[in-house]
């Protein structure tokens, strides 16, 4: 595919580096915004740099390219990630992200397709997504594409009953085509999921559902980008990737840490925030 | 009318290969004919009216035209969220069909009566919402309907005994009876207890204008002001709750153009739940909403108010 090489030209498949900007972005977005949620979006921020880095087929100059990959975060409250990597995969300016969540920016908290390009769909409530990609992989399979579409989504939007309505329905149009990647961080909006109503058996639950399942380290870009290079798992059943999860992953006081869901990071905390991810210092 | 609306949908289907039809697991027989000849048109997502919509709405957006079907409340209340973050907000083709609009399924009771739909979607940013009175509004309706980009709504109801060759255009009111003592506006099925009601006015010396309102959104309001005009008085009926469905959205019409009726009453449902058991025809009757009620609660307005407004216009 010569349009996804040239896509993918500008990070040469240097995705911890991408990851890197990401994760640098977010935090300078949700300072300036005073918005919430910099631990979701660093907890999914690998996943997205190899998706963005190294994966997924598009062209940033034509962001409607009909035989690009479709991508939905369904957990559209870390939209900041994604913002952040489409400027840095040249869909629109990085000088953009400056305006993230301020009045009058194109940016909003839960990602919106309006108006920049490359936003496939709008998200923020949860459970959303995969009805939607279902819908793209099933027209996409009938008309014998070679798309394929990611999913995004959280751990804990999956006690969203839509979920697993949607999750019967890929398994039984064998929609081989569509790829979910559950950040599983552990944690929800009050606290772990497993202390809210618990997931596990969690990838029982999706091969019960005929799905073909598997799990790695989601901070770990080798594990990440081997496993999604080769698609599908198995032919003719979707593909579920639970990926392993730290929330906050790269801050290391923000890690694993529920409050870090609503805080904003400013002050000294932004400083020290700062300081970890450029120097990979988790103890600040 | 259901059988109106899949011969519509069959007809397009033949000009449109990529014209959907999804249901959430209801329809059964009815379908038949189009799931015979366009098999790859037609898709059972099972009883998930949430998967249902953001299915259709994928599709929409990989260029099918979608209609998403089921009955009373499960296509829209169910996921009304869906409808409004995925497919309006998106701004897709794709129609919401509930069959058994208002009270058609009467026996079936309270799950089933569809009776607060046309306020609910009324609300939704961008949305279409229709209400075909007879065959030939089902039909005009749901081509239109396929042929718009944008989100619409298509309230159903099982049969209608209505004929009339009126042509049918999306967002005009229809006149169904010509008359200018008052004008009757309703939309839906009950239309057809509207046309028998104003024909048993003309025994009380009352000729009453019909309006079929079967576009609820956008609404053309030069019809309602011609009827202000022309006939002084308005009576909207509807199945339907009276807070926020036709009756408001007549109102806002005219309140907007600083315009008053010398009368003016919704007829419709009290803001409490259809919880009484009975057929369609035995709750319309129940709610004061039979052509004979109808006409009673009308001539009632009509002689109090015509006398308090003598001479304003």
């Amino acid at each position: 595919m010569n349009r996804s090489e040239a896509c993918h030209k500008a990070w040469q498949n240097d995705t911890p580096m991408l990851a890197k900007h990401i994760r640098k972005h977010a935090l300078m977005m949700t300072n300036r915004g005073n918005t919430a949620h910099i631990g979701s979006i660093l907890s999914m921020t690998d996943i997205i740099a190899v998706l963005y880095g190294a994966v997924m087929r598009f062209d940033a100059a034509k962001p409607d390219w009909i035989g690009r990959d479709r991508f939905i975060l369904s957990k559209g409250h870390a939209a900041a990630g994604v913002y952040a990597a489409l400027a840095e995969c040249g869909f629109f300016s990085t000088d953009i992200l400056k305006s993230h969540c301020q009045s009058n920016s194109p940016l909003c908290g839960h990602l919106t397709h309006k108006p920049l390009p490359g936003i496939e769909h709008s998200t923020g409530s949860l459970g959303h997504g995969l009805s939607v990609a279902c819908g793209r992989a099933y027209s996409l399979k009938k008309s014998g594409s070679d798309s394929r579409v990611f999913v995004v989504m959280g751990d804990g939007e999956c006690d969203e009953g839509a979920i697993w309505e949607a999750a019967l329905f890929a398994a039984h149009h064998q929609l081989d085509n569509l790829v979910v990647i559950i950040d599983r961080n552990h944690l929800q909006s009050m606290t772990t999921t497993e202390n809210t109503v618990k997931l596990e058996p969690f990838a029982d639950k999706w091969r019960a559902f005929g799905w073909a399942v598997d799990q790695l380290d989601g901070h770990d870009h080798t594990a990440l980008n081997t496993r999604l290079t080769t698609l599908p798992f198995r032919s003719n059943q979707p593909n579920c990737l639970i990926a392993n999860t730290v929330k906050g992953c790269g801050v290391g006081f923000m890690e694993n840490q529920v409050l870090w869901h609503y805080r904003s990071p400013q002050g000294s905390e932004f400083i020290a925030a700062c300081h970890a991810l450029e120097h990979g210092d988790n103890s600040a | 009318m259901r059988n109106a609306f899949i011969e519509t949908l069959i007809t397009l289907a033949e000009k449109n290969p990529r014209l959907m039809l999804i249901t959430a697991d209801l329809g059964f027989r009815i379908f038949d004919d189009f799931i015979e000849r366009f098999p790859e048109q037609f898709l059972n997502v099972g009883v998930a009216e949430q998967n249902m919509i953001g299915v259709g709405t994928g599709l929409a957006q990989e260029g099918w035209t979608v209609f998403a079907y089921s009955i009373g409340n499960f296509s829209t209340l169910r996921c009304l969220e869906q409808i409004r973050n995925d497919a309006a907000y998106h701004n897709v083709n794709l129609t919401v069909v509930a069959s058994g609009g208002g009270m058609a399924y009467g026996t079936l009771g309270m799950s089933h009566h569809a009776t607060e739909d046309l306020a609910i979607l009324r609300a939704l940013p961008g949305i279409t919402v229709t209400a075909p009175c007879d065959v030939l509004e089902t039909v005009q309706l749901t081509q239109a309907l396929a042929d718009r980009p944008g989100v619409g709504y298509l309230r159903l109801e099982r049969s209608s005994s209505l004929k009339s060759d009126q042509p049918v255009h999306l967002g005009q009111p229809r006149r169904l009876r010509e008359g200018n003592d008052l004008t009757l506006m309703a939309t839906g099925g009950i239309v057809s207890e509207v046309m028998a009601a104003a024909e048993m006015m003309v025994n009380h010396g009352i000729e009453a204008r019909v309006l079929s309102i079967h576009t609820v959104k956008p609404l053309n309001p030069s019809e309602i002001h011609a009827a202000i005009i022309e006939t002084g008085g308005i009576v909207t009926v509807e199945e339907h709750t009276v807070m926020g469905g036709l009756g408001s959205t007549v109102m806002e019409c005219f309140v907007e153009q600083g315009m008053t009726p010398g009368f003016f009453m919704r007829l419709g449902l009290p803001d409490r739940a259809v919880d009484q058991v009975g057929d369609q025809a035995w709750l319309r009757t129940h709610y004061g909403l039979d052509a004979v009620a109808i006409v009673q609660r009308t001539r009632q307005l009509f002689a109090t108010k015509k006398t308090q407004h003598c001479g304003i216009q």
